[in-house]
């Protein structure tokens, strides 16, 4: 056997392992195992490459590893639960670079031969890691509000970025077939991370969750592109995993907000809308306020109870406050459970990580669709900065921007408790009716403090 | 082999279709640690990136590399141990 056969066993025997450590990943027993294996996968890859014959120069690969191994390093061990949806746009951000990169050196040496799969690929991968690449710096400002969250728009929009995206398609068909065509590249590397900017600024923090699944996509497609450019099977094979992995979760946050993937893209879902305005529509009804010493006494003589978290429980930190809470009930003989929506939060599986963190044990965190059958035999239902997850609008109100969003059905609990930090409506800027219902009460404050304030005024009862 | 246009659709396909099944059964509970987890295994362009950058004459592919190698390690080191971290936190009830 030849060289180039055995680095290709050894990259069949990194995808295996990443298909087993993927799969071990369905199971929380099984799923450090499955981390562990994949990690395995990549030192066989890597160690493989190591030992080609044309890989020479051992002190500029070593030099790039060790400064890479530290910053990730800090960066995994330093990283707040909370802001882990930043941490995983970062990640994506350095892969779709990394492949860039990649595609950018094998084009520059000057052997790809025109309209070949390599020149077709280079310009795949580096478009594609282009756009990953300054849309997930993007979606790191917003998360980690060094950038406004609400939707930047400006008139033309969709217009200007339609003719960049015809543009960078035209010049990619034109490197593709003539790769020497430098200024060309060049051009379609300018216009792609570009595009990567202007495509993510119209996108509220809300749906944050759909374009982090979708950079994570793309960062897979271009490793996989990258497959291609270099004749690696064992690339294409891992690319399009984290690709599939990337597609299914997209799919699964349009389907949790009832949207469609080009809404969620281009509908600025979350711009400042007038129409109420415009339309008189003024607000008379009033919620009720009540204190965490009245929510206590709610709490005491329940039975059972369903806490719902949303992304205001990760701004307040509350999740550690939440856990008392959960153990207090418990003690109490309450039957105590958190329902968790697909979207609640910044990225999926969000509220999971942060409880799972405050040591909550995971057969608590249940589902949307098997939770929601228990409402209407639970005595409260908390409400913890949760707000559009929880609008019943979306079940009724036909002409509510929402509507047809499978929701929480909290209103469906004996009494509803929602703690939030003040009237303001949620994200999306649409009301929530829920608030004004005559079994809620609307407990005011900050997330945490409030929910230590009825664990300390349940003491006393 | 890949040069071959049918083969590389081929392992493209279906590969596709293994991700799909395999991360269909990842239940919600742990879609953070899939993310950083898959986003680790992207950082296999680090393969091309030590390809670039230990090639033994040094031009400006080399340097390129190098970057791609800091971007990539940081993506593996960092999926890896981030996931890992994570995946510690999920108990059941003692």
């Amino acid at each position: 056997m030849t060289e180039l056969t055995y680095i290709q066993f050894a990259y069949l025997a990194a995808a295996t392992l990443f298909i087993i450590g993927l799969k071990a990943l369905g199971s929380p027993r099984t799923a450090p195992r499955g981390n562990l294996m994949a990690s395995i996968g990549m030192g066989i890859a890597i160690v493989a490459t190591l030992v080609m014959r044309d890989v020479v120069n051992y002190p500029m690969i070593l030099g790039g590893v060790v400064v890479g191994s530290i910053i990730g390093m800090l960066l995994a061990t330093r990283i707040q639960m909370t802001a882990m949806p930043q941490m995983v746009a970062l990640l994506n951000g350095f892969g779709g670079g990394a492949s860039l990169l990649v595609a950018s050196a094998e084009l520059l040496k000057g052997t790809v031969a025109p309209l070949s799969v390599p020149s077709i690929a280079i310009v795949v991968g580096a478009l594609i890691g282009a756009v990953t690449f300054t849309g997930s710096i993007i979606a790191f400002l917003k998360l980690q509000e060094l950038m406004r969250g609400q939707p930047i728009v400006y008139p033309g929009q969709q217009f200007v970025n339609g003719l960049l995206g015809l543009g960078v398609l035209g010049l990619c068909g034109l490197v593709a077939m003539q790769p020497d065509q430098l200024p060309a590249y060049a051009a379609v590397l300018g216009i792609a991370l570009v595009l990567g900017v202007t495509l993510v600024i119209p996108i509220g923090g809300a749906d944050m969750p759909v374009v982090i699944s979708l950079l994570n996509s793309y960062s897979g497609l271009a490793a996989c592109a990258t497959g291609f450019v270099l004749g690696n099977s064992g690339l294409v094979i891992s690319g399009s995993l984290v690709g599939a992995s990337g597609i299914i979760l997209t799919k699964i946050m349009c389907d949790a907000m009832n949207r469609s993937l080009t809404n969620v893209l281009f509908g600025a879902f979350g711009a400042v809308d007038t129409s109420a305005a415009a339309t008189g529509a003024v607000e008379t009804r009033t919620a009720k306020a009540y204190t965490a010493d009245d929510a206590a006494i709610v709490f005491n003589s329940a039975r059972s109870a369903i806490i719902v978290p949303g992304y205001g429980m990760a701004v307040a930190q509350a999740q550690h406050a939440v856990r008392e809470l959960m153990d207090d009930l418990e003690g109490r003989g309450v039957k105590t459970r958190f329902a968790i929506h697909p979207v609640a939060g910044r990225m999926p599986g969000h509220m999971n990580v942060l409880l799972a963190e405050a040591n909550v044990p995971y057969d608590k965190l249940v589902e949307m669709d098997d939770i929601n059958p228990e409402f209407p035999e639970c005595d409260v239902a908390l409400v913890l900065g949760a707000n559009d997850v929880v609008n019943p609008d979306a079940r009724t109100a036909e002409d509510s921007p929402i509507y047809g969003m499978p929701i929480l059905n909290v209103d469906q609990a004996g009494q509803v408790l929602v703690i939030k930090r003040s009237m303001n409506p949620g994200f999306a800027g649409i009301q929530n009716p829920l608030f004004f219902l005559d079994n809620t009460m609307m407990v005011f404050g900050d997330a945490k403090e409030t929910v230590l304030g009825i664990v300390e005024a349940m003491k006393d009862l | 082999m890949l040069d071959d246009p049918a083969v590389a659709m081929t392992i493209l396909v279906l590969s596709l279709l293994i991700g799909w099944e395999v991360i269909s059964k990842v239940p919600p509970l742990l879609h953070t640690p899939l993310m950083s987890g898959s986003n680790a295994i992207s950082g296999i362009t680090i393969v091309g990136a030590i390809m670039a950058a230990g090639a033994a004459s040094v031009t400006e592919s080399s340097w390129l590399g190098f970057v791609a190698i800091v971007f990539a390690t940081i993506n593996v080191v960092g999926g890896f141990l981030v996931t890992n971290r994570m995946l510690g936190m999920f108990k059941k009830k003692d």
